[in-house]
């Protein structure tokens, strides 16, 4: 029976050559393998919150006055409502850290070298698009963290040469944090970002199934070359990592349920301590740092002109590295990443641990 | 002088894409217009009952809502009325007043404003926009000074 339906499709759609290609296909096998999975992560962790997040359209209200109470609700009242929740949040916060991992690995394997500039270039705005998913999810329960948080932030883009108050009003929907800029956020949330991220997920993922995954600069002179079968060898693999992510996703949403925090009140003083989501906090506390005043420039905005021109040297990092561009090694990149990673741990650690006022 | 001729095929071209290209940018341009919210969707206020008298201890400071903008008002250890806007010049937070250190912070980034509106410390670059304070019977009225 499943034969004749596979026949039915095979003759209109020639299923068969395309599997073949998936046979074919072979993944390296080096000291640095381990960094392969964390593309496949990333991807399982949006596939769940696509699940849970549609889970949770059908009990969440997009409003100011409703916002909070509707979260609560799903919390409090929904079965398994707050599991759902609990898991939507942490699993936001696993895909980030994922997406993390997985771009400075292929920054340090230098994956981004011809002929795959494309892969990373689209790698970088799914990088983005994630953090956008992270801000924009960050408000949706509307309490005192997500409000003042959405403040800064953007504050932040508004601190942008000429076109920036015109961003912020566009974002917030108006001058101020409000019920136009929930609904606005639950737009972005909901589709705009994750048709953006499916369009650049499916560009990504089918440029590295046609180039096959990178090998490191250290591979390609190495004469006792290893590989396993793309399919179904490391699908397996990726198969067994993803369940175990998701064993460690479940024990997280039971064991440390997301809280939902006091509800936001636009006319309350920002409270102590107030601080984004961890993956913020590191540029938070870089604006926190630098004077106020630096030469005739706001601090501020040299401090948001350098986070803009970190991002582009991100996107644009394969044509900047004209040393991998001709299969060579460099390690002044390399550093540099080591420094960034640093930069941003130390920060991090400054917002969380060093003086708070 | 010789002219260049187009073929049809050509000219279909360069109409079709211009006509996309027109598409898209009046796509585009009513798209854009349609997310900038519309002006005048917030109130102007230019003077609003803050706080009544007696409600403010000496050496406090309170949160009220002037339009859609958070202001502070402050009974300072003095026993001065001072009124500013409440959102920081510096990444718009509500700042509050600290009665230990008798000056008005801003917790986000740690910027200390002192009981005129000025910078004391942290990233702020400019001062607080400081408001009139004016009482009228049991009422006290903080306005713009415009």
């Amino acid at each position: 029976m499943f034969q004749k339906i596979y026949n039915w499709f095979d003759e209109r759609y020639q299923i068969t050559s395309s599997r073949d290609f998936f046979a074919k296909k072979t993944v390296p096998v080096h000291k640095h393998f381990v960094w392969y999975y964390f593309g496949g992560i990333t991807l399982f962790l949006f596939i769940v919150q696509v699940v849970t997040g549609i889970l949770l359209l059908f009990y969440y209200k997009p409003s100011a006055a409703e916002a909070f109470e509707s979260v609560k609700f799903i919390m409090t009242r929904v079965e398994f409502g707050w599991l759902i929740r609990s898991i939507h949040s942490w699993s936001a916060n696993l895909m980030v850290f994922s997406a993390f991992v997985h771009l400075f690995s292929a920054f340090f394997l230098k994956s981004y070298r011809p002929p795959r500039e494309a892969t990373w270039i689209t790698g970088s705005f799914l990088f983005f698009i994630v953090m956008g998913l992270g801000f924009t999810g960050y408000l949706l329960p509307w309490n005192e963290l997500s409000f003042f948080a959405t403040k800064v932030g953007t504050q932040i883009a508004g601190a942008v040469p000429v076109v920036g108050s015109y961003i912020r009003t566009i974002l917030r929907g108006g001058e101020e944090i409000s019920d136009a800029t929930i609904t606005r956020f639950f737009a972005l949330h909901v589709m705009v970002l994750p048709i953006a991220a499916a369009a650049f997920m499916g560009l990504h993922l089918i440029m590295v199934q046609l180039q096959g995954m990178s090998e490191p600069l250290s591979q390609i002179s190495n004469p006792d070359k290893k590989s396993m079968k793309f399919f179904p060898n490391f699908l397996l693999r990726d198969v067994i990592v993803w369940l175990i992510i998701f064993a460690g996703l479940l024990a997280l949403s039971v064991i440390f349920p997301w809280e939902l925090g006091k509800k936001a009140d636009p006319f309350s003083p920002t409270p102590l301590g107030i601080k984004p989501e961890w993956y913020f906090v590191w540029m938070f506390q870089t604006l926190k740092i630098i004077p106020a005043k630096i030469l005739l420039f706001d601090g501020e905005v040299l401090g948001i002109l350098g986070f803009g021109a970190a991002g582009l040297a991100l996107v644009m990092l394969p044509f900047i590295d004209i040393w991998a561009r001709k299969e060579k090694r460099n390690p002044l990149l390399s550093i540099l990443g080591i420094c960034v990673i640093l930069y941003i741990l130390l920060m991090t650690y400054l917002a969380y641990f060093g003086p708070q006022k | 002088m010789a002219q260049k001729k187009i073929t049809r095929r050509q000219f279909i071209n360069y109409i079709l894409s211009g006509s996309l290209l027109g598409l898209a940018a009046s796509a585009a341009y009513s798209i854009l217009r349609y997310i900038t919210p519309p002006e005048g969707t917030e109130t102007a206020v230019s003077s609003v009952v803050a706080a009544r008298k007696g409600e403010l201890v000496l050496n406090s400071g309170k949160i009220f809502r002037f339009g859609d903008k958070p202001g502070i008002l402050i009974n300072t250890a003095g026993g001065e009325l001072v009124a500013f806007n409440a959102v920081c010049t510096h990444l718009n937070c509500t700042v509050q007043y600290d009665p230990q250190g008798r000056y008005i912070l801003c917790a986000c980034h740690n910027g200390h404003f002192d009981l005129t509106g000025k910078v004391i410390s942290g990233p702020p670059p400019r001062p607080l926009e400081q408001y009139k304070v004016n009482t009228r019977g049991d009422e006290i009225i903080v306005s713009k000074n415009i």
